[in-house]
């Protein structure tokens, strides 16, 4: 199964979430990975994963986040 | 507290300051406004001479003082920048100029809503509109690029204009303006401004409250987490503009705003449409630029110089309604806000079709 990784980095307000959700709209189950850097972001981009019905897991690593999604 | 709680918690402390503010002599049917106020810091510091509208306002201070004292705090401050600033200031001048044809920021929209000032209708009705049309572009592909950390000392001197902004309007003097009538004359005590806005400052950086954000999100990814802020802005104003006797319900005779549904509508429209393409309403972009984003300092300063250009070019609406030079500078800013948006996505299309921006792969 393909996984894909979204690299949302430097991105501004809503761009993370808009690339998320085009990423899962691709994608009938599975999982995709989504880079972030900025706290904002991580919160709007959980925030609309899980109002979707999907899980994610949040991992930190310094100043970056990796969110781990999975869909059906 | 939760993130809902904390969005409903900043908007109804936004609508009793407001309201609380008016009571203390800040402008009815205003309270808070951040592209008024920032156009009469514009004023303040002589950059356009409409002797009505000049105050170096101590709330715009406070905004950017809060979020920067509370990003420290919880290790959000972070200077960063570099994502097109100098397309982000051209698109601030045109949000200012439409903002000031209706004669108010978002914010002071739900103010003026809460007021009873029925012309604000016009206004958001506008505001949604132009909102949508920026979130088509962005679904369509518009991107302003990414920002990159900087080294932090960009960050720290919007803070330190500021603080100097203060210390000007605190001395007076004589190569400061402020005025002796209209709005800009009508101001709380310093202090009690200045620790509102340092309230709302902080609250907002906690929150993220956005007027833009609300509508765009609702829409775009049916949330209604920021809109959560927006109404309660709407209510505690309600309330507390009542609660001090100064609702006044109805299209006539509103402080500050005139009847002239067509550009309330589409100056509103402009302003949405910008802001969106933005990231955030000019609220939001003063507190980012209060936490170190270069690229939002850089927006202030568009807004900032849209309000000199907005009264040195007679571009703004007044109570007695709008001139023929708004209008043009309306429908110029419109199409340049849509030639911007469209080239930005026909040239994005080109290079990440080139490049790709999605990899492969674990």
């Amino acid at each position: 199964m393909a996984h894909k990784t979204i690299d949302t980095r430097g991105r501004s307000c809503p761009e993370p979430v808009v690339m998320t959700k085009q990423a899962l709209t691709k994608i009938t189950d599975g999982q995709i990975t989504v880079l972030i850097n900025e706290e904002v972001a991580k919160e709007n981009v959980t925030r609309f994963v899980e109002s979707s019905g999907c899980e994610v897991e949040v991992k930190k690593n310094e100043e970056e986040y990796k969110l781990l999604i999975t869909k059906g | 507290m939760t993130d809902k709680r904390t969005i409903i918690f900043t908007g109804a402390i936004i609508g009793i300051l407001a309201a609380y503010l008016i009571h203390l002599g800040n402008p009815g049917n205003m309270g808070i406004c951040v592209a008024c106020f920032i156009r009469d810091i514009a004023g303040g510091m002589g950059l356009h001479r409409a002797e009505v509208v000049q105050n170096i306002r101590p709330e715009i201070i406070g905004f950017i003082f809060g979020a920067l004292i509370i990003s420290l705090l919880n290790k959000e401050f972070k200077s960063r920048g570099g994502s097109s600033p100098f397309v982000r200031f051209i698109i601030g001048m045109f949000v200012m100029i439409g903002a000031l044809v209706f004669l108010g920021c978002p914010l002071r929209m739900v103010l003026r809503l809460s007021g009873g000032d029925l012309t604000a209708i016009a206004g958001f009705l506008g505001f949604a509109s132009g909102i949508i049309i920026g979130t088509q572009f962005i679904k369509k592909g518009f991107s302003l690029g990414k920002a990159h950390d900087q080294n932090p000392i960009n960050g720290y001197i919007l803070p330190v204009i500021a603080i100097i902004l203060l210390s000007l309007r605190i001395l007076n003097p004589e190569f400061i303006f402020l005025s002796e009538s209209g709005p800009g004359s009508a101001f709380a005590p310093i202090i009690i401004a200045l620790i509102a806005g340092l309230i709302v400052g902080v609250l907002s950086q906690k929150s993220r409250i956005c007027m833009v954000g609300g509508i765009r999100d609702i829409y775009l990814i049916k949330d209604p987490h920021l809109f959560n802020g927006f109404i309660a802005i709407f209510v505690f104003g309600l309330i507390f503009n009542f609660a001090f006797g100064n609702f006044n319900l109805g299209f006539e005779g509103q402080i500050a705003a005139h009847n002239d549904f067509i550009w309330n509508f589409l100056g509103m429209l402009l302003a949405g449409f910008g802001s969106v393409l933005l990231g955030g309403c000019p609220l939001r972009q003063t507190i980012l630029a209060g936490e170190g984003n270069t690229d939002s300092a850089v927006t202030f300063l568009g807004l900032l110089v849209g309000g000199a250009i907005s009264h040195n070019f007679g571009l703004a609406g007044a109570p007695s309604g709008v001139g023929t030079n708004a209008k043009v500078a309306v429908i110029i800013g419109i199409i340049m806000v849509t030639l911007i948006g469209s080239l930005n996505i026909y040239f994005n299309s080109i290079k990440y079709s080139q490049k790709g921006e999605i990899s492969h792969g674990a």
